[in-house]
Order: structure tokens, then sequence, then C-alpha cells
């Protein structure tokens, strides 16, 4: 009798409280606990040896940062954000109100609505990378799939390409800067610009060095698809588009997926070098000015940035692993 | 004497290799008649699967030619359906939406939506497959993927089916349960059908004649052997059925003494041969240097 009761207050138990038990049960728990705690020790780890080392290290700009002048300096970036912002949004309104008290007087006075002019924060210069390094590599990704689709089915095509492939992959970003600089300026003139010479200068140049992990991986994809499957298609005389998108690409989107990933730290890479050069307002620009400024926190700063930099091209990484696990049929 | 319904007439194969032409097949002749079930039996390396590419329209002889109702076949095509020797079968689709590439593209104008879905669904319970319509071809078993290869080959409603050794990656149960099904399919739709195997009972079970090919280079048709034991045929009966143990016999001897396996030092080698045609094209050069990426993602990830 009491085994029956029993066993349908176990059935009873809802589903949450069951998984909730199952991860506080002794094993589940070791497991998780090793899963963290490995990685916390060897940041510990890793700290402390850099508090120690640190002050050992003398540079003209004073000792090397510590961790903690690093999480001190990430704070007063931090402040520096906020009071920045706070009188962004006081300048907005007090410039509302002045329109508005105009508009009052003469409705038909013409009123002008000018941006906030402060100088860029280290957080709005992280926006500034984020969107520069997205419109570079997405333009990379619009040329590199089709193109690598291409060059994948068409042997003789890609007999033709392949050369040029091979000689362009390992061009350093700061070799094609000054020639995508001037090609920008001289060919980008326009009175109301939509955007940023800048900003193209280094989108161009993140494109032309990110585009090649996703252009031969695609086209090794398109290469490689089953013979077996191929020759369904033959069977099946499906026509050359239909192959394409029914066949060829499905069965090579875990292969472009890889070359994006690839492409997409690429991307990251070379985009703060394109930035400290070509002076487009982001995260290398920013390491660039603290570098100029030479004041005794730059070095500290420039540290902030470093593992930003590095936190952020982890997270690009993973959520292209994410929308991939979404859109491959193999993970 | 009627006109037969698929005609090989001379059907020579050259290979371009490194090593200049080599000839698989010399002067292939066969005639099957509607309804027959053939079975191409012969050992590895002989050419049963270039007859049967010849016959598909993914090769082309290089000389002679296959005639199919009174048409000469130079293109692959849905009236020849193929069932591969392993499933083949799009990894990214379900196993109903595997079968529906197929029925929507040669049904495309003929079948209206809902016409299209029955049809799609009667021929997956043909294979009794229709409890995994949802299921990716990495989630079933060997045996159900290839009872899905099947149906889309049936679904194609084709005037000859060809198989490549269907049953050849299987286990013995899974095996004999789907020649089991074949044949009951087979009856009743009365298809044609060429069958390449290496089993000898299971070319005696289900075939109305076997085609016993000789040894390559320039292999050729050696023996053909009319089965002529009544239908529906039931294997455990047959075991100890002196006319099927005769058929059994006469195959294994064309196999083991008249045709040897060919034998060490002799050109002959089936292993030694270049690349056969399963094998992946080449990839462009450029292959090479994307493979790195490829490990150290993974470490990333
Ligand atoms: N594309 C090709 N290029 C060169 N030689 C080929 C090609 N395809 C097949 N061959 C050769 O032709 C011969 C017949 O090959 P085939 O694949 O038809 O043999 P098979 O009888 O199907 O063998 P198995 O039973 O092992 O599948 C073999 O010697 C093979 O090496
Ligand atoms: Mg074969």
């Amino acid at each position: 009798m009491t085994t029956i009761t029993q066993s349908a207050a176990t059935a009873d138990t809802p589903r949450w409280m069951s998984t909730v038990t199952d991860k506080l049960a002794p094993q589940a728990l070791a497991r998780a606990g090793q899963a963290l705690l490995l990685p916390a020790i060897g940041i510990a780890l890793f700290l402390l040896f850099w508090q120690l080392v640190a002050p050992q290290v003398n540079t003209s700009l004073g000792a090397f940062p510590a961790p903690s002048d690093v999480w001190e300096q990430a704070g007063q970036l931090w402040r520096e954000h906020s009071n920045e912002r706070e009188r962004a949004e006081r300048f907005v309104t007090m410039q509302e109100q002045r329109n508005a008290r105009i508009l009052q007087d003469n409705p038909d006075a013409e009123v002008r609505i000018r941006p906030y002019p402060g100088a860029p924060t280290f957080f709005s210069q992280i926006g500034t990378s984020l969107i520069t390094v997205l419109s570079g590599f997405a333009l990379a990704t619009a040329i590199a799939v089709p193109l690598g689709i291409v060059v994948g089915l068409n042997r003789h095509f890609a007999a033709a390409v392949n050369p040029l492939i091979q000689v362009f992959k390992p061009v350093s970003p700061l070799a094609w800067l000054p020639l995508v600089t001037m090609v920008v300026s001289a060919t980008y003139v326009s009175d109301d610009p939509m955007f940023e010479k800048a900003f193209l200068t280094s989108m161009i140049t993140v494109t032309l060095c990110s585009l090649w992990p996703t252009l031969i991986n695609t086209s090794v994809g398109v290469a490689a698809v089953n013979p077996d499957l191929l020759n369904v298609s033959k069977v099946l005389r499906l026509s050359f588009w239909t192959h394409t998108r029914k066949v060829v690409l499905p069965s090579s989107v875990p292969m472009i997926f890889t070359g994006l990933r690839v492409s997409l730290g690429i991307a990251w890479m070379v985009l703060i070098a394109a930035e400290m050069l070509a002076q487009n307002p982001g995260l290398g620009k920013f390491v660039w000015d603290e570098f100029q400024n030479g004041s005794s926190q730059s070095l500290s700063r420039i540290m902030v940035a470093v593992i930003a930099i590095g936190f952020i091209g982890f997270l690009l990484d993973r959520i292209m692993l994410l929308i991939q696990k979404k859109v491959a049929w193999n993970q | 004497m009627i006109k037969p319904h698929l005609e090989l007439t001379g059907v020579d194969m050259a290979f371009d290799t490194p090593n200049g032409p080599f000839l698989a097949l010399d002067k292939v002749n066969l005639k099957i008649r509607k309804g027959e079930f053939v079975s191409l039996i012969g050992h590895s390396g002989c050419g049963k699967s270039t007859v049967l590419n010849i016959v598909a329209g993914l090769l082309q002889a290089s000389r002679g030619g296959c005639v199919l109702d009174g048409h000469e076949v130079n293109t692959p095509g849905p009236e020849r359906a193929v069932v591969f020797q392993n499933h083949a079968l799009m990894p990214w689709l379900t196993v109903y939406e595997n079968v529906e590439l197929a029925v929507r593209q040669v049904f495309r104008k003929s079948m209206g939506r809902k016409e299209k879905r029955d049809w799609i669904l009667h021929n997956l319970t043909l294979v009794n497959m229709q409890h995994a319509l949802d299921k990716r071809p990495g989630e079933i078993s060997g045996g159900m993927a290839q009872r899905v290869g099947i149906a889309r080959a049936l679904a194609m409603k084709p005037s000859v089916l060809l198989m490549d050794e269907p049953f050849g990656a299987l286990d013995a149960l899974t095996r004999a349960h789907l020649q089991d099904s074949l044949m009951t399919i087979q009856q009743e739709l009365n298809s044609t059908v060429i069958m390449i195997t290496h089993d000898v009972d299971e070319a005696v079970l289900l075939s109305d004649r076997i085609v016993m090919m000789t040894n390559g280079p320039a292999a050729t048709v050696g023996e053909e052997l009319t089965i002529d034991l009544p239908r529906p045929r039931n294997r455990v009966a047959l075991a100890d059925d002196p006319t099927y143990v005769h058929y059994r016999q006469a195959v294994l001897s064309f196999l083991y003494e008249k045709q040897t396996f060919p034998g060490k030092g002799d050109p002959v080698t089936s292993i030694a041969e270049p690349a056969p045609s399963e094998a992946a094209p080449a990839a462009p050069a450029i292959v090479v240097e994307s493979t790195p990426l490829e490990p150290q993602q993974r470490a990333i990830a």
C-alpha cells in the first residue's frame, strides 16, 4: 500500500521540480562544479600572475597596468559614458524646448535640429565598431557565398579564379588600407554623404580581408556534395536552380557556416587595425587616441579595450554558433 | 517475337584513365521483358554498376546503346528510378520531404496538392515507413532509410526500377524483411526491376532471371539462368526445394568454378583499378587550404 502512494506522489511531482532535483543531484552538481571550477581556477591564476608581474614592467607611461587598475578604468569609462549620455539628453531636451518656443512665436520659422556635438565615449565606440564589422561582414558574405557556389559548381571557373584567391587571401589589412582609402576618397564624392568615408574605408577593408574563408569553404562544400545525391538530382532531372537551391546549397550549409565563423573572427581582428589607421570612430580609434594621448591612465584604458575586444569577438563567435545550430542540419 | 521492353545491344564501356582507356564492358547484350525481375550477379569490379548506370543514363556507353520502349536512353530520368546502395537520401530533409522532392518534380503538373500528399503517404506506407514521416535520415536506422529510398524510387512511377545492391549494407533479418516487401510490391505493381546483388540466395529468391557476368576487364554477360519458381515465393519453404537448390548450385558453380575470383598478380585485380564511379569528383585545388580551418574551429567551439 505504501509503495503505491509513494509512486503516485512521484508521478504527481511537476516536471520542473524533477528537473531541479535532477540538477541538484550530487553527481550533476559535481559535474557542473567541475565545469565551472577549472576555468575559474585558470582565470584566477592568470589574474594573480598579472597582478604580480605588471608592476615589474616599466614603461615611459609608468608601470604596466595591473588588473585592479584596469578594473578602475573600466568603471571610469562607464561613468564618462553615463555623464555624456546625461549631457546629451539635456542637450536634446533643451533644443526641443527652444524649438518649441521659436515655433510658438512664429509657426513658419525653420527650426534646426542638431545632433549632440560631444565626443564619442568608449561604449558608443563599441557600437560603431559593431556596426562597421557587421556591415563589412555582411558585404563579404553577400560576395563570397554566391561566388563560392559558382566556383564550386564549375571546375573551369575554379581553375581560373584559384590563383587569384591564393594570392589575395594572405594580404594584410594594413596593405589594403591605403589603396582603399584613396579609392574611396576619389570615387565616393557626394555633398550629402550617407556614410562617413572613414566608415566606408574600414568596412571595405574588413570585407576584402574576411571574404576568403567563406569563399573557399563555400566552394569546397559545393564541390564536395555527395555524388549519390548529385545522381539523385540527375535522375529527377532537377533544373539548375532547383538543383542549386534544394541539393547544393543545403548540402554545403555546414561548410559555409564554418567559413562564416572564421570570416567573422578575421573581420573583427581586421576591423581594429583598420579603424586605427582610417580613424573611423570605433574601438581601434579609441586605442589609437589613448596611445597618442599618453596619460598615466592610457595603458589601463587600452587594456580595458583589449579585454572588451576579446569578449566581443568571443560573443560574435557564440552568436554565429547559435545561428549555425538553428540552420545547419548536421548540428 | 514481341519487342523487348528494355534492350541493351553491343554495349562497350571504356573509361579514360591516366594509363589510357580501360575497357570495362565488352559487347553486353541484354533483353528484358516488361514486369520481369532481373538480377545481375558477378564478382566485385566486373562492371555491374556500370551496366546499371548506363541503363540509368548516368553513364554513356562508348559503343552500342540502351533502348527503353523504343526510345534510346541518353540522359537520366525518373522513368528509370534508381535505388542507391546507401539510400542517398538528402540528410537535411525529413523522410516525407525526401519523397516529396521526387513527387513534386515528377508530377509537378499532373497531380494536385492533395493528390501528391496522398501519393507520398501511399508509397511510404507501402514500405511501412508511415510512422517516421518527420524523422531525418540521421535519426532512422539503415534499413529504414533504405526503405525510404525504395519508396522514393517507387513514387516516381518508373517503368524500370534500378537497384544497386539495395540491401548490401543491411543485417540478415532486415534484409530478409525487405526482400519480402520488395517481392510483394513488385508483384502488385508488376514493375520491371534490375537488381545488382552479391547474394546468391537473394538472386534466386527474387528473380525471374539471373544474369551472370564474367570477370572484367572487358566483362560481358556470361550465362543467363531463368528461375522458374512459382510466386508468391516463401523463403522457408524454398530452402530445401530441389529446384531452388539446383538454381542456387548453378549460380554458385558459375561464380566459383567458371569465374573464379580474380587472383593475385592478375591484371584484373579490381582493387588496383582506378577510382570507381562512386568516388567523389576531384575537388578544386583550393580544397587543401581550407582543411586546417575546420579542426581549428572545432577547437574553439
Ligand atoms: N569512372 C571510372 N573511371 C575508371 N574506371 C572505372 C570507373 N568506374 C568504374 N571503373 C572500373 O570499371 C570496372 C567496373 O566497375 P563497376 O563499378 O561497374 O564494378 P561492380 O561490378 O559494380 O563492382 P562492385 O560489385 O564492387 O560494386 C572496375 O574495374 C572499375 O575500376
Ligand atoms: Mg558496384
